[in-house]
């Protein structure tokens, strides 16, 4: 006699603290094995590209921190440099080391963030509250910098918004000297943990090919032994200088992306001390004064200052007609902007590319044939920050 | 860099030659515009061919165009890693044309034409589930359109009455200002507008 089964549908989400944001993932579940996931996303959805549309290419940046609001001046680097493209503006080196800077400490934000969370999806508490303390000291880094803890807002087409204090930098040092022993600590509970591998080694396998045919890019793509690095194979900014390794993974499991990200949290300390010791001096944003607002000092005496201010903040400045595809690699992937201008003070089409959407919609190819319990593992392997993928 | 778009570039417009319409290099940047019909030979083509492996799809960005006869523009966008190249297709067709799906050839396509269709209404043949996917539930028209109003059309707020989310008319307090740039000394457009009405009550 033939037992009928039944298939059990489940609601994960969207309020779920393993979703890692508003994810509501409907499984269909046979037992505990999971036969299909299908992921509904959008429930963060802010129309940001429409609002872009609508405002001023200043405007539009802090747009950017909304997106993955963990490594936020990541996302704004992608938008500076889309608009410095079509404008064929120079930036000083001065404020390219910033923004590197910058960008690795963000990057380091992510995959603490990411890590210590990952543990946690797989019942390890104590990672998360060693790597939040170290998150707290660099989004104080964040806030001497631009204002604000998260929502930085900071970089600017042609530049950064102001010069960095010089404590700020030795400060920024003193972290980098002391922070891979961080690191060591939480490797220490995770790498060789057993339940941490139980829970990890061979859970949600990617191959390489699959990797390319899902468009996954950052550490998914490396995770599955694919070299590739955006920050090496098209050096923006002044990557091309910098000494640094590309960590790669072997099996494209779980565990395998765990590694590459604890590495590359090593590999941004590095560069952040090549960049605190070559720091040139100089100006930090464009001396173009139709592009770049002039200082306050100036207002007070120039005529001419006076007016290119009123001008840059009601109006803005133009970008020639043209469109323009830039990536950044950030801690999640290839975050891109595809824009277009028609000329005018406002981008007349921005096509965000977030690495977490590509990423989230292999969550039923990655899942399937898997345990109940290795969703959470699997969706906190993926990186997935909801800001990002709804936008 | 410009050297190797180049390149490819030719190998395109000769292996290609009746189905390219129009290609350029600007901004460091390779754009190939081919007709609607003919996306899937030339992706296939990308994907398969030895020199150009352009093996991943990185997204497909849709414009709009509403004063153009063919309204709406799909932007490709593809990845070499052994090129270290990319490169941009262009198709451009009427609002009516639904487009065929590329979801055999890369499966990625899937949500990122679910998301086209969701912002622009644009239909795909033989996608396997045209859905939308980052709007709310039930949500009606296509917020990216040019004509769509950026305050939408509802709002939702939880009702204590109901003890339900209800879903309302947009009220705003104050209009959205929109200024216009080409002639900042006569205000903003919706000012114009006014004026314009009252000139022509006159006029009447």
């Amino acid at each position: 006699m033939v037992k009928k089964t039944k298939s059990l549908n489940l609601n994960f989400g969207p309020q779920h603290p393993a979703a890692h944001g508003v994810l509501r993932l409907i499984l269909e579940l046979d037992g505990e094995v999971v036969e299909k996931a299908d992921p509904h996303i959008g429930l963060l959805h802010r129309g940001t590209e429409k609002l872009i549309e609508q405002k001023t290419y200043t405007q539009a940046l802090p747009y950017f921190d909304r997106l993955d609001y963990v490594a936020p001046m990541n996302q704004e680097h992608a938008f500076a440099l889309a608009a410095e493209k079509l404008l064929n503006i120079e930036v000083p080196i001065r404020a390219k080391y910033i923004r590197v800077i910058f960008c690795e400490i963000g990057r380091i934000l992510s995959h603490i963030l990411n890590v210590t969370t990952q543990a946690l999806d797989v019942g390890a508490l104590t990672p998360s509250l060693w790597g939040f303390e170290e998150r707290e000291t660099l989004m104080t880094f964040y806030e001497r910098a631009s204002g604000s803890r998260l929502h930085a807002n900071y970089f600017r087409t042609g530049g950064v918004h102001q010069d960095i204090p010089v404590k700020l930098i030795e400060d920024i040092e003193k972290f980098c000297r002391s922070f891979p022993k961080i690191i060591d600590d939480l490797e220490g509970l995770l790498t060789d943990n057993r339940i941490f591998k139980q829970r990890n080694v061979e859970i949600g396998i990617v191959s390489k090919q699959e990797a390319l045919d899902h468009s996954f890019s950052g550490v998914m793509l490396r995770g599955s032994g694919i070299p590739w690095d955006l920050r090496r194979s098209q050096p923006y900014e002044i990557y091309k200088d910098l000494d640094f390794k590309i960590p790669v993974g072997k099996n494209g499991d779980c565990y395998d992306r765990y590694l590459c990200r604890i590495e590359e949290m090593r590999e941004s300390v590095k560069i952040i001390l090549q960049c605190i010791e070559r720091l040139p001096k100089g100006p930090i944003k464009s001396i173009d004064g139709k592009i770049s607002p002039p200082n306050r000092d100036d207002l007070k005496q120039s005529m001419e200052a006076l007016i290119h201010h009123f001008k840059l903040f009601t109006e803005g400045y133009r970008v020639p007609k043209g469109d323009v595809y830039t990536a950044v690699e950030a801690p999640k992937g290839e975050f891109g902007v595809y824009l277009i201008s028609d000329g005018s003070n406002k981008p007349y089409r921005c096509k965000i590319r977030a690495p977490g959407f590509s990423h989230l919609q292999a969550m039923d190819y990655l899942i399937r044939g898997h345990m109940l319990a290795d969703v959470p593992a699997v969706l906190g392997s993926l990186d997935i920050v909801f800001g990002e993928v709804d936008r | 860099m410009v050297e190797n778009l180049k390149k490819i570039e030719k190998i395109i417009n000769s292996e290609l030659a009746s189905k390219v319409q129009n290609s350029f290099i600007i901004n460091e940047e390779l754009s190939v515009e081919i007709d609607v019909n003919d996306l899937i030979e030339v992706v296939q083509f990308l994907k398969s061919n030895d020199k150009c492996k352009f093996r991943q799809l990185i997204d497909i960005a849709g414009v709009d165009y509403p004063e153009k006869e063919e309204r709406f523009q799909l932007v490709y966008l593809f990845l070499s890693h052994e090129n270290n190249i990319r490169i941009k297709i262009i198709i451009k067709f009427q609002s009516t044309h639904s487009i065929n799906s590329l979801t055999k050839i890369f499966p990625s396509a899937n949500w990122m034409e679910r998301e086209v269709f969701d912002m622009y209404g644009v239909k795909f043949k033989n996608h396997p589930d045209l859905r939308r996917i980052l709007t709310d539930y039930g949500f009606k028209g296509h917020p990216l359109r040019k004509d769509f109003p950026l305050t939408g059309f509802n709002e939702v707020r939880y009702s204590e009455k109901e003890k339900k989310v209800v879903y309302e008319p947009v009220k705003l307090e104050q209009n959205y200002r929109n200024f216009d740039f080409e002639s900042p000394w006569e205000g903003t457009n919706y000012i114009k507008e006014i004026k314009n009405l009252e000139k022509d009550g006159k006029k009447n």
